[in-house]
């Protein structure tokens, strides 16, 4: 189904009017939202606005403060670990939930609510219950201790070099329902006659859904791919209720460095500095593929 | 505005009957959500309803770095509250330069503002070109050490008088399974804590140098590595404080499983609430016994600018309403926080209040450090000092990072 | 998918294969205990347990009374079944001087979570159509910007926002906050609608052309129709995300509409003297319940329409 339906009239403004018409807020949001409101960002990040926007333009400074911080140095370090961590773990898990379910099992309705339902809770929450749970007064800790194992000591949250562990716990337990979901999805998507071919081609079943069915589940892995990598990037609230960043400065993320050099050091300058540092990390990585996958390309 | 206005629980509660004629509701954000901080402004409330308005509550918990955002996008979004807390200080310095915040000069003057506020740096604070923008509520000082009696008792030694004592002390508590000194998570506690530490071991005098000049040569000098190593004593005798909120922390102290806490004078409300006397359960040793030096920050409330004409009206009400001698007696008794004024008399206070009065009177008072730094500086000060209490960060390379936050401070 | 298509064809000449259990779909399996059976479902027990555990602890603990939390260790029932955490956490837990608990901002996280799921499908659907069959010149362009635009973090939009909602004379206001909710909405579902139109046949949009169909008359008479599974996806995903939002619904309007999570957040973090952890939990629970029974309900329909939306693209 391509775009090509109408033929060619004379006028190019025109053109597919109606669609033009429908599509006015989607172009406002892209253009006004998302691509104003970042130019005015990095605009405003060559400036020491403080608690409110001014045009006085410092240069760079903003950037060389930034890039000496030792608290945003470890935002990025978390982020990255948090990332690749969280990226590969959501997917595998994922993955692997979808494939086991699929194997025509008894209680599936059962499984999938089990598997999907953190999802419906807020990061809010999430941070709550597992901040408690990881509590070593408490949680895990206490209770295993309390059954003999003296010695036993699982303590990520206070513990500044694992705490970002203790985060992707809560952020596995939220996240990977909606990733099973996906893939679960993909795999009903996919015609049984290709389980059947590889079947009597004798290829293994895992061969079969490493070379046959990811590759052809190539949508919803980007959907997925997507949804999950925004998540990561974005990340903070469950920092926040969690561990507010702590012990110390351990668990800082940069969103969490964007918020609170904004509002709360109200040097808006700082924040935008940042913020754009985020941006063109993201735009690096992301506007190249964006553009190959869903734009440019007619669709087969 | 149609929610219904209840008392704290706490308080005694009194639902006033709605819309009295050109009377106005007034919407009033603040964080004090803590059991102390929420039954003082139950006092606040029912002054100003008293008065035929009504008073909405705003209250946004998490502390000032949650609330703040919110306030101030308000303001600055076009749909401002009537009134609203911010620490007395620097906070709302450019929203009033933005022309969004309402010039109190009228009524401060009709009521003599001037004269009646003690210590003047007070008014002084909420003045801007010449204009006063707030109407300050309370005195709060930082330079406190609570001690828990329980908790001495429990691991055999004196309660100490001072910070040396308190340090030489901690083995004995460890050994009784107390954490000698509760610090909090949240990283406003830890900053604050080294503050406290530099009035107390490093005097006035370089308090004033570091965070009032900025002076980096002093903040990089002798005196401030003594400060640091006392933090470093502070940070081992911390360990094992695992909660985030200070009335946490405030609270494991209450209940003796911490030997003491260096927090504000609000802490008191919390050792109030719990139905501890100052002097028989708990002890407070003001500038941490060593230096008897308080600093006079504190909240004040500051008043948008509002089309709405009755609301402006009721604004004014609101403001003198804050500063009127009975409300500032009921309301600083619930925060356990000194009055703004020095005519009110306090005879119901504590022996704790008392000894901040005495200091107070004396004229031992230093600026807080909101008042002398920007919120910036404020914020890179306390990622500093978070860092440094959950780390191993040796204090030599604190101070480094303190002297360049200093040095680039405004 | 052409590649897709001609290995289906393929495969379905050879499909004479007699089916085996692996295959994803098919008559009921054969004995429970089979060694395959037992690790799958050890393997899916595990899982679940868990992701149950959290959920067990929150039910656990919001029926038990302080003193026994104090006591005991988390994973333990209770010894005394209360409900009083309960009935506080809705109606009289305090924040500041408003005692009344989570009731106080349930009707307004209504009010905000149903005009802002609608109208944020509403338009991201058609946005979807637009771009699955009536693409225009530079339709991919502004697609992009707004997939990239998925992930800027909400804070760094926050003051933009502000301003241009306060130019537009609706900062504070509840049109304001769905306008919010359907901008930070539109970049997924814009891609699970486009994904999911685009997968339709196209013989039927061909045909509508044909008879002289337009833009709209094809959208309200046939894509409509045929959509129901990928709406559902999307309102569960809308629901979730409007329900559980604090920031937006904190920063953009004011207290007489402040959400339910308002009430949650300052039920968790306002401390008097201890944490009361089973009224925190109790007020989470009662929280996140609305999308839970939405998830209960409607989460059959939820695969169905992903695998019907996200699949093909």
């Amino acid at each position: 189904m391509t775009g090509q339906v109408n033929t060619g009239r004379p006028n190019q403004l025109l053109r597919n009017l109606h669609s033009k018409i429908a599509s006015i807020p989607m172009i406002l949001t892209a253009v006004v939202i998302f691509l104003g409101g970042t130019l005015w960002t990095v605009f405003y990040s060559f400036t020491n606005s403080k608690l409110l926007p001014r045009l006085s333009f410092v240069g760079l400074d903003q950037y060389e403060r930034l890039w000496a911080a030792p608290r945003w140095l470890i935002s990025i370090q978390n982020l990255a670990i948090y990332g690749v961590f969280s990226l590969i773990f959501s997917l595998v898990i994922g993955f692997l939930l979808a494939a086991l379910m699929d194997q025509k099992i008894r209680f599936e309705n059962t499984f999938r609510t089990i598997f999907l339902y953190p999802f419906a809770l807020s990061f809010i929450v999430t941070g709550l219950v597992w901040q408690w749970i990881l509590n070593p007064e408490f949680g895990i800790q206490s209770v295993v201790r309390s059954l003999g194992w003296t010695t036993f000591s699982f303590d990520p949250l206070y513990t500044p070099s694992i705490v970002i562990y203790g985060i992707l716990i809560a952020a596995l337990w939220q996240g990977t329902g909606l990733v099973m979901c996906l893939m679960l999805a993909g795999l009903r998507g996919i015609d049984e006659d290709i389980w059947k071919a590889a079947r009597v081609d004798g290829i293994p079943m895992w061969k079969t859904y490493l070379f046959i069915i990811i590759p052809m589940m190539r949508a919803v892995f980007i959907t997925t791919l997507v949804i999950i990598a925004s998540g990561i990037v974005r990340v903070y609230d469950l920092v926040v209720a969690q561990t507010s960043g702590g012990p110390g400065i351990s668990s800082e993320v940069p969103a969490k460095y964007v918020y609170d050099y904004m509002f709360q050091a109200q040097n808006l300058g700082q924040g935008f500095a940042a913020s754009t540092m985020m941006l063109i990390t993201v735009a690096i990585i992301i506007v190249p593929w964006a553009y190959l996958e869903f734009g440019g390309r007619k669709r087969g | 505005m149609k929610l219904r206005l209840l008392a704290a629980a706490l308080a005694a509660t009194v639902v006033l009957p709605l819309g009295i004629a050109n009377a106005a509701d007034l919407e009033v954000t603040h964080w004090w959500t803590s059991g102390g901080e929420a039954a003082a402004v139950a006092e606040l409330a029912k002054a100003f309803d008293a008065t035929g308005n009504k008073w909405v509550d705003g209250a946004i918990a998490g502390s000032g770095g949650t609330a703040r955002p919110i306030m101030v996008s308000r303001i600055t979004g076009g749909d401002p509250m009537g009134a609203t807390q911010f620490n007395h200080g620097r906070q709302a310095e450019e929203l009033v330069q933005a022309g969004l915040m309402r010039d109190l000069t009228d009524v401060a003057t009709k009521e003599h503002w001037k004269d009646i506020i003690k210590p003047s740096s007070l008014l002084d604070s909420c003045t801007i070109d010449g204009k006063i923008y707030c109407a300050p509520v309370n005195i709060h000082s930082w330079q406190w050490l609570w001690l828990s009696n329980a908790a001495f008792k429990t691991a055999g030694v004196e309660v100490p008088k001072n910070w040396d004592e308190f340090v030489a002390s901690a083995p004995a508590l460890e050994k009784a399974g107390i954490v000698p000194l509760a610090v909090g998570g949240q990283p406003w506690q830890s900053a604050g804590a080294f503050d406290v530490l530099m009035v107390a071991i490093a005097g006035k005098d370089t308090f004033n140098k570091v965070f009032g000049d900025k002076d980096e040569a002093v903040a990089a000098g002798p005196e401030i590595a003594k400060v640091f190593k006392a933090a470093d004593d502070a940070r081992k005798m911390s360990k094992g404080s695992n909660v985030q909120d200070w009335n946490q922390a405030t609270n494991l102290v209450i209940t003796g499983k911490a030997g003491g806490q260096i927090m504000g004078d609000w802490a008191q409300g919390e050792f109030q609430l719990a139905g501890q006397k100052a002097g028989t359960d708990y002890t407070c040793l003001p500038g941490l016994g060593v230096n008897e030096i308080i600093s006079t920050g504190g909240d004040a409330f500051y008043f948008p600018l509002l089309k709405d004409e009755e609301k402006s009206k009721a604004q004014e009400v609101l403001a003198s309403t804050l500063l009127n001698p009975k409300t500032q007696v009921a309301f600083n008794l619930k925060k356990g926080s000194l009055p703004v004024r020095g005519d009110v008399d306090l005879a119901a206070a504590n022996d704790c209040m008392k000894k901040g009065l005495e200091i107070l009177a004396k004229g031992n008072v230093i600026q807080g450090t909101d008042q002398l730094l920007s919120a910036d500086s404020q914020k890179q000060k306390e990622d500093l000092f978070s860092e440094f209490f959950a780390s191993s960060m040796t204090p030599e390379d604190a101070q480094k990072r303190f002297a360049e936050i200093i040095a680039s401070a405004d | 998918m052409a590649e897709v298509v001609t290995l289906n064809t393929r495969s379905a000449t050879a499909g004479t294969a007699t089916k085996l259990a692996a295959g994803p779909r098919g008559k009921k399996p054969r004995p429970m205990l089979s060694p395959r059976n037992i690790m799958i479902y050890g393997a899916l027990l595990f899982a679940a347990a868990y992701y149950l555990l959290p959920l067990y602890v929150m039910v656990v603990t919001s029926l038990k009374g302080m003193p026994e939390i104090r006591l005991g260790n988390i994973f333990s029932p209770p010894v005394e079944i209360t409900f009083e955490p309960w009935a506080k956490a809705w109606a009289s837990a305090c924040t500041g001087l408003n005692c009344d608990g989570l009731s106080r901002g349930f009707w307004n996280s209504v009010r905000i979570t149903i005009p802002s799921t609608i109208v944020s499908i509403a338009i991201a659907s058609i946005n979807g159509y637009a771009l699955a069959n009536w693409r225009f010149k530079g339709a991919d362009l502004f697609f992009t910007i707004l997939i990239v635009g998925a992930f800027i973090p909400y804070q760094v939009m926050i003051y933009p926002i502000v301003i241009v909602l306060r130019e537009m004379g609706l900062y504070g206001s509840l049109t304001g906050l769905i306008i919010v909710h359907t901008i930070f909405g539109m970049p997924i579902l814009t891609l699970l609608f486009r994904n999911y139109f685009t997968s339709l046949p196209e013989e039927l949009f061909k045909a509508a052309r044909v008879d002289g169909a337009g833009f709209w008359t094809i959208y309200f008479k046939i894509m409509l129709p045929m959509s129901l599974p990928i709406f559902v996806v999307a309102m569960i995903l809308q629901v979730t995300g409007i329900w559980n939002d604090f920031l937006f619904g904190v920063v953009f309007t004011r207290p007489e509409y402040y959400p339910m999570t308002v009430q949650l957040n300052n039920i968790v973090n306002s401390v008097q003297g201890v944490k009361e952890y089973n009224v925190n939990m109790a007020a989470t629970i009662l929280t996140g319940a609305v999308p839970l029974i939405v998830y209960f309900v409607s989460g059959r329909l939820f695969v169905r329409g992903i695998a019907a939306g996200a699949v093909k693209g």
